[in-house]
């Protein structure tokens, strides 16, 4: 187990170095000079060729790039073109929150989707199963933020129940959570339910009726416990976008996150930030992918003596 | 065979399975006794209705679509086609129980063989928790795998030792009434021998009455005392294993004496049975079985045979005794 988790961190080294290679690449045809952005469009032409000297933007790609990965592995991923503070910082600034509102969405969506998931399975095309199935097509396919918009009109101009922006009290957080956390909730209760069906009809599930169990125990120990696998996947699936991409609910909710600081410095040509920005996401990916990897072990015994 | 002392019978018994397709009429109107200790073989071709029959003495006949449709099946005494779901979950896995047909999926993978068979200990036994890992451990030991091995999980095991372990869940709680159903079918030629002599053993050593799903002839004859012979749905001969052997009645148990193959005769091929079994949701009219029957005659297609007494404790559904009665 622990040699299996040791290779998989090895693995994320070419990871990051593809990420960053995209990324960086990606960056550098982008139409549009830092340098005349930072200085402002009437700033003299002198002024910004020598800015553009010390930023090392006139270098050829691959020397820009090895000086990036260089300076990357010794943990220096640049300055703010704009606020000239270290890029790694503002990101730390802003993750506390893209996290906690991350953590709702998934919040949201589990206890949403697992239980509703369970009772489609077991009472399948009854009406419940119908509605439920309805809904999840409608939470899937609602854009978040028509939907976040939507929210807002309802819950805080009509109902003034809850603020429409910040993200620092509890109330402030139920909106952006909802937001998030529908279309999450709408796969994980469709995976719940496919799941838990093809589970329900296997013998040891008759084995366990047989042995005088209650109903709800074979449905929520013995089958949930054999369905999970496919659930947690999506769930981490879920959760590692909620973590890079709540660029939109993040915006509309004014919430001081990642994905706004994304938003707002690749609106400035502010490089180094959406650099360290999307590196930092892949690794946040790849960490939630390892983690739900490792739970795979503590739920599937089978699955933990392949880990060896 | 008249015993007053039945642990279990079953009259008049039909279960159908309602589909879209059509109505399959798994068991139709049957009836058994089974004596305390005694041994019931139920043998049939696949699709005649055996494992239905298991599953609703349990009353775990998937539902929808199955459905019991009449008839009583009492055990000791009380009828169980009228009993709760709550009173059924005190009987299943404590007085009656059953073992499964596959071993490779009949146990929980996620879960180890010891709490597997401490669950149904602790459902039915006032026990702690300790005290049914003891238990469970004893009952592993007693099918013959260490008890020490009560934290391994099923996939660490063969086949045979699966169907071990499956058969030390049913016996956990020393059931009055063990289903089998095709324990052996499963499992390789030697381990089939080793897990019957075992079954043979315990019930014993309980003195559990037994009712045994199978296929083979064979088993039939090595543990049963008497024996009902199964086709699509009905119970065409009963009676016990003795006479059945030296004087089979009805063509279909004859025929299928024939498709064994037996190492003292010339022949050197088989005489399988004509046909094959009907489709279950468009069973022929009159006697099930006289499309494929060498004695049929013209009423075979036109009226069913009723359950006739040949001999004392010998039944056989077929027109043919019918007539020789009248």
């Amino acid at each position: 187990m622990h040699k299996y988790i040791l290779r998989r961190l090895l693995m994320l080294v070419p990871v990051m170095l593809g990420v960053t290679l995209i990324v960086f690449t990606m960056m550098h045809f982008t139409p549009g000079d830092p340098a005349k952005i930072m200085l402002g469009e009437s700033a003299p032409e002198a002024e910004v060729i020598k800015l553009r000297e010390e930023l090392g933007l006139d270098d050829p790609f691959l020397v820009q790039f090895g000086r990036y990965v260089f300076n990357a592995v010794q943990g220096d991923i640049g300055r703010s073109y704009t606020t000239n503070r270290p890029v790694a910082i503002e990101i730390m600034e802003r993750f506390p929150s893209t996290l906690k509102l991350a953590a709702l969405g998934v919040l949201v969506s589990v206890s949403l989707g697992i239980p509703t998931g369970i009772i489609s399975a077991t009472r399948q095309y009854s009406l419940f199963d119908n509605i439920a199935m309805v809904a999840a097509l409608l939470g899937v396919s609602m854009p978040n933020f028509w939907q976040g918009l939507m929210l807002i009109l309802f819950f805080s101009v009509q109902l003034k129940w809850f603020p429409s922006s910040g993200f620092s009290t509890p109330s402030q957080m139920v909106l952006p959570a909802l937001t998030l956390g529908t279309s999450s909730a709408a796969i994980i209760t469709r995976m719940t339910r496919s799941s838990m069906l093809e589970v329900i009809r296997q013998d040891y599930i008759r084995t366990a009726r047989a042995k005088g169990q209650a109903e709800s125990i074979v449905i929520n120990k013995h089958a949930l416990n054999n369905a999970l696998i496919p659930i947690i996947t999506v769930i981490g699936l879920q959760f590692g976008y909620l973590l890079g991409g709540a660029v939109l609910t993040e915006s509309i909710f004014s919430i001081p996150g990642v994905g706004r600081l994304m938003v707002e410095s690749i609106k400035a040509r502010n490089f180094p930030v959406v650099q360290g920005g999307v590196l930092f996401i892949a690794i946040t990916f790849s960490f939630v992918n390892l983690l739900v990897d490792i739970l795979y072990a503590f739920v599937d015994p089978r699955i933990k003596s392949q880990y060896k | 065979m008249k015993d007053n002392k039945n642990l279990l019978e079953i009259k008049d018994l039909s279960i159908h399975y309602i589909t879209d397709d059509g109505t399959v009429r798994a068991v139709e109107e049957m009836n058994l006794e089974i004596g305390v200790g005694e041994t019931l073989g139920l043998v049939g071709e696949t699709g005649a209705g055996k494992t239905t029959t298991a599953l609703g003495i349990m009353n775990l006949v998937p539902n929808p679509p199955g459905k019991i449709i009449g008839g009583e099946i009492v055990f000791e005494g009380e009828d169980l086609v009228k009993k709760s779901q709550s009173e059924l979950r005190k009987i299943r896995g404590n007085k009656i129980s059953m073992i499964f047909q596959d071993p490779m999926t009949s146990l929980n993978p996620v879960m180890t063989v010891g709490d597997q068979i401490a669950e149904v200990v602790k459902l039915h036994q006032n026990v702690n928790a300790a005290e049914a890992t003891e238990r469970a451990m004893e009952m592993l030991e007693k099918v013959g795998i260490p008890g020490t091995r009560h934290k391994d999980f099923p996939h660490q095991f063969s086949g045979g030792m699966r169907q071990r372990v499956v058969i030390a869940i049913a016996l956990a709680c020393n059931p009055t009434l063990l289903i089998a159903d095709e324990p052996t079918t499963a499992l390789d030629v030697t381990i089939q021998a080793q897990v019957l002599d075992l079954m043979r053993n315990l019930k014993h050593e309980f003195n559990t009455s037994m009712i045994m799903i199978t296929h083979d002839l064979g088993v039939v004859a090595e543990v049963c005392d008497k024996v009902a012979i199964m086709y699509a749905g009905n119970v065409i001969e009963y009676t016990d294993v003795k006479r059945l052997y030296t004087s089979p009645k009805h063509p279909y148990t004859i025929g299928l004496f024939g498709s064994i193959p037996d190492i003292e005769s010339d022949e050197s091929r088989l005489k399988p049975i004509k046909g094959l079994m009907p489709d279950p949701t468009n069973i022929p009219s009159g006697c099930p079985f006289h499309p494929r029957c060498p004695k049929a005659m013209d009423i075979c297609s036109q009226r069913k045979p009723k359950n006739t007494e040949v001999e004392p404790g010998h039944f056989v559904k077929c027109l043919l005794f019918e007539n020789t009665e009248k």
